[in-house]
């Protein structure tokens, strides 16, 4: 783990322009282990392609899906979780409310057919097609402050979602104001008879892929998740792959991700 | 002790049509003059109704048990449908009382100081491994620091997943979320209490409620566990300064086709924060560091 190093000899790191390298004595996150299994996927929706970008583990990310487009995350290398923010593309003070999502479904977890409602109730995505059991709206996200109550002192200079959050919302005109309770594609936090509710092992794997269809221009914000104090990125950060697509005007989204799905079973 | 429920002055809340008051309250004012209008306006101190707030604090009629009344900082009822907001000390008492069952607390919290830390619910569930508050339970914010902690509760419905309601909701379940009419929002409500601390909708997280439960199976489905009965209260420490934010309205899963919702009994008095020799500062490791965070934090600050 890149961030129990204690010394003060620089290490070389990959740089973010031009494929150099910088000596560096800056305790970077893990990235994944050489070898892992990477499925890059593909859009489980057909259409035209208006965006295709690969999002680095640890890092943050964000882009406006158009109404009506529909973007496919791809878990590329399993269990990663892609914490995820929503905002009113024309008013950002409107941004997603997990407490409204869940009770206007009456349900905890995020599947397909879910509406992500936002602060004012209202429809700001629509999950069209869906490939892991249940998506995660409760857990939240990590932060180097909450990290030190869940971990302990010692990993309050490891990077965390909220972090990530927060320079993605400043480069947007956001703030500490705009973060709330986020969603978290591919991590898995069951509710127990009891209460007793955490992050466990997730139920994904490389290449499951979960579409979410804009309702209303969304500003979506996601950071991959670096924490490696839990199973929420199974201990491997590895990237993400987000596709925006603008659905062939013949096409039925639910058919089509039907056929995506049938089509990767059948594989 | 004449009180408002017998008075055809004062309009309960939602008796009477917008703009329909009976024509009696006319003749019950002389008001052609500046002074009698005056002298009108002052024979109507003094009265009691079934909600408002009682100052000083220390003459609440409902003074808690065992609290003695000249400590208190916050004596109120809140209407039905109503909400309040105070700014406390770190270490005040606050008690919510539920004297009919049908009260349900929308609640925020925020650290007075600095708003921009606020309770973060996500947090406030996976911190303890709990999603039902209870007693013990700490009310986080996204800091990593208590910003109060539940130290009584006799009733033991909670909800911390569904929030409160908005205008929306309401006006799908009920047909009206205007705020002079029968089925306002807690987001409605909240709003405006927001705005009277300088804050806005940019600065409201998600909310908890207490007195109406609500628990979650196992396909995730939320179950309306709904209220424990009459006369149950929650006490909180404020652990930090406290902006509090109440709105209390009918839970957005309460399954009456009515908009039912009770009064609800707001008391705080003066009190000491959670200290390391007590057992809740280390009851668990979690609750501890966030102690250590909260106390590391108020040090600082000379609080």
């Amino acid at each position: 783990m890149a961030t129990t190093r204690t010394e003060t000899t620089p290490v070389s790191c990959p740089t973010a322009a031009g494929g150099g390298t910088v000596a560096s004595t800056v305790p970077v996150g893990a990235v994944h282990a050489e070898g892992s299994p990477l499925d890059w996927g593909a859009s489980l929706v057909e259409g035209k392609v208006v965006l295709d970008e690969t999002v680095a583990p640890n890092a943050p990310w964000s882009a406006v899906v158009r109404t009506g487009h529909v973007l496919t995350i791809v878990d590329v290398g399993g269990n990663q979780s892609a914490d995820c923010l929503l905002y009113n593309a024309d008013d950002p003070e409107e941004r997603y409310s997990v407490p409204d999502t869940l009770a206007w479904q009456g349900n905890a977890y995020v599947r397909t057919g879910t509406v992500l409602r936002s602060s004012e109730g209202r429809p700001l995505m629509t999950v069209v097609a869906n490939e892991v059991d249940r998506q995660d709206t409760i857990g939240g996200a990590c932060g180097k402050e909450s990290n030190t109550l869940r971990y302990g002192h010692h990993v309050m200079f490891q990077h965390g979602c909220r972090e990530n959050f927060l320079a993605e919302a400043l480069r947007r005109g956001l703030g500490v104001r705009d973060i709330v309770s986020n969603l978290n594609w591919f991590m898995n936090v069951p509710v127990e008879a009891d209460g007793a509710l955490g992050i466990v092992d997730g139920m994904s794997a490389p290449g499951r892929r979960v579409a979410v269809r804009a309702e209303t221009d969304a500003l979506v914000m996601v950071s991959n998740c670096p924490q490696m104090n839990n199973p929420c990125n199974d201990f491997n950060p590895t990237p993400l792959r987000m596709i925006v697509v603008e659905p062939a005007p013949v096409a039925d989204d639910s058919r089509s991700a039907h056929a995506a799905r049938t089509a990767k079973e059948g594989a | 002790m004449t009180t408002t429920e017998s008075s055809t002055a004062v309009p309960q809340h939602g008796r009477y049509a917008t703009g329909q008051a009976p024509a009696r309250a006319r003749d019950l004012h002389l008001t052609d003059s500046v002074r009698s209008a005056r002298d009108d306006a002052r024979a109507q101190g003094g009265q009691v109704g079934a909600w408002m707030p009682y100052l000083p604090a220390s003459d609440s009629p409902y003074c808690p048990p065992g609290v003695d009344a000249a400590a208190l900082v916050w004596a109120e009822t809140v209407a039905p449908g109503g909400y309040t907001h105070k700014v406390l000390a770190r270490g005040t008492r606050l008690r919510f009382d539920d004297p009919g069952g049908d009260a349900c607390a929308h609640l925020l919290l925020f650290n007075a100081l600095e708003p921009v830390e606020r309770l973060n619910v996500a947090d406030t569930q996976k911190v303890p491994w709990q999603a039902y508050p209870g007693q013990d339970h700490p009310l986080l914010s996204g800091d990593g620091r208590v910003l109060a902690v539940v130290s009584g509760d006799s009733s033991g419905r909670h909800d911390a997943f569904c929030g409160t309601t908005t205008d929306a909701w309401n006006e799908r379940k009920y047909g009206d979320a205007r705020p002079e009419g029968p089925s306002p929002s807690g987001r409605g409500l909240f709003l405006k209490a927001a705005a009277k601390h300088g804050l806005t909708r940019r600065d409201l997280p998600p909310s908890l409620s207490f007195f109406q439960g609500v628990r979650v199976e196992p396909d995730g489905t939320l179950t309306w566990q709904g209220s424990a009965g009459a006369g149950t209260h929650v006490e909180l420490v404020a652990e930090m300064p406290l902006l509090v934010l109440v709105a209390n309205v009918a839970h957005p899963l309460d399954p009456r086709p009515g908009y039912v919702v009770g009064p609800l009994r707001v008391h705080a008095w003066r009190g000491a924060p959670t200290g390391p020799g007590e057992r809740r500062f280390t009851a668990t490791p979690e609750l501890h560091r966030a102690y250590l965070n909260t106390v590391d934090y108020c040090e600082a600050r000379g609080l």
